[in-house]
């Protein structure tokens, strides 16, 4: 090196990096794994139903999280660096929101933390993220399937992020603090996600026969799931009651507008599949999955399970 | 000695230096369909930076996907607040072999650096 170039600390504009370890302020929520809600204002709003309020926020946990590790499970195998990389972000941010809707069902209602042996350090969000048996969880099931190829990736994070970004912006509108800080954050997300995948399906579409192929059997696998979405469940039809929830049948016509755009702009008719039916009218928020989501939380929750007393 | 005999047949490739440009398609209009994408530069402007800076490369089917993955593989820890990505071939870059008629020249002319004034504390960025 000449030496009249200078050291980051001398002029530190010529590093993007430089100024990034001086101090943690500029991290969302730190560097530490502390309370993820830890100088929010977590009071129930009045009038709002505390178990409905962590049944509800429970639901959107859920969708975060097996979504997240379904898309984490790319890393290392999709079919570029850069995408790969991509695909993780995705699941990170995910995670991150999985964690905070996890920890605000917790503080709404203390019940629905799975009781671990005394003097477990495990928080409440992880314990009810890796003790809970599948029929627990209220995810949809369009996030639980197990992984195709990367035209499925791309389906379904198109598909997840298109209802959930017309989710969380009604859900920014929350009387529910905590559920209206955890929108704000997750619709500036969710816009990338959308906007990541809604590309690559375009591209797909309009790249070689075969992307296109593979693009219309991944759009014809999950398409039957994606009905399930706007179900409106009793407990989401009580938290949109009470002003903290949103009703998923009223973001409908504006998550169908988005996806038609889409696929105008890939040239890809809307497909026509029936939707997958419930078991006895039993969809993902009734706890009721398919096998495959078993099969990925016996992965995802075996170390945790194999020491609840365990410090991470 | 590289076989290449000029230096408007090199490119930054990778920031590591000049490369071949043999058969890499350049400029703009249709490319052919090739096995690998292009390698795309990237440049950050950090959060407390002036410019924009050189913090690496990467393959990108077009522009808006080479921003794109720009901002998932180089901005992950919160540092940029403008990115550009640039096609690696269509920077003109020196190549090694002309290093001593470009850079040696400058090298005994201590008179060029403004070590002769003082500087006051209030101007920043000297």
């Amino acid at each position: 090196m000449d030496s009249h170039i200078a050291t980051p600390a001398e002029d530190e504009h010529d590093s993007a990096y430089s100024g990034l370890l001086v101090n943690d302020a500029h991290w969302a929520f730190g560097t530490d794994f502390e309370d993820p809600l830890a100088g929010v204002d977590t009071t129930i709003p009045d009038g709002v139903d505390g178990p409905t309020l962590a049944a509800y926020a429970l639901m959107l946990g859920d969708d975060a999280l097996v979504m997240s590790h379904r898309i984490s499970e790319w890393t290392s195998n999709a079919p570029d660096l850069e995408d790969d990389i991509a695909l993780s972000n995705i699941a990170l941010d995910l995670l991150g929101q999985a964690r905070l809707l996890l920890a605000r069902a917790a503080k709404a209602d203390e019940s629905v933390v799975p009781v671990l042996p005394e003097g477990s350090p495990a928080p409440p969000e992880d314990a009810i993220a890796y003790f809970r048996e599948a029929h627990q969880f209220r995810n949809v099931r369009l996030t639980e399937l197990v992984n195709g190829d990367f035209a499925d990736a791309v389906v379904r994070v198109l598909l997840f992020s298109v209802w959930r970004l017309a989710t969380f912006e009604r859900l920014r509108a929350s009387r529910d603090h905590v559920l209206a800080a955890v929108a704000t954050k997750g619709v500036k997300e969710l816009a990338y996600h959308r906007d990541y995948s809604a590309r690559w399906f375009v591209t797909l579409a309009q790249g070689t026969d075969e992307s296109r192929r593979r693009l219309l059997v991944a759009l014809d696998a999950l398409w039957p799931l994606w009905p399930e979405l706007f179900d409106t469940h009793p407990v989401e039809a009580a938290a949109a009651r009470s002003g903290v929830g949103v009703d998923p049948a009223a973001v409908r016509e504006a998550a169908d507008g988005v996806l038609d755009q889409v696929l105008d702009a890939a040239g890809v008719p809307r497909p026509e599949a029936p939707r997958r039916a419930g078991v006895l009218g039993r969809t993902g928020r009734d706890g009721m999955h398919g096998e495959a989501l078993g099969r990925m939380l016996a992965e995802m929750q075996s170390v945790a399970r194999a020491h609840p007393m365990g410090q991470w | 000695m590289s076989d290449q005999s000029t230096g408007s047949e090199l490119s930054a490739e990778g920031g590591h230096g000049a490369v071949p440009l043999k058969d890499v398609p350049t400029g703009e209009g249709v490319t052919p369909l090739e096995p690998e994408w292009p390698l795309y530069e990237v440049f950050v402007r950090g959060k407390r930076g002036l410019n924009h800076v050189h913090v690496g490369s990467l393959h990108a089917a077009d522009d808006r996907m080479a921003l794109l993955h720009a901002r998932d593989v180089y901005t992950r820890r919160n540092e940029g607040v403008s990115i550009w990505v640039v096609r690696a071939d269509a920077i003109t870059a020196s190549s090694p072999d002309e290093k001593d008629p470009m850079f040696a020249p400058s090298g005994d002319k201590v008179y060029r650096h403004p070590t002769f004034y003082d500087i006051p504390d209030n101007v920043p960025h000297m």
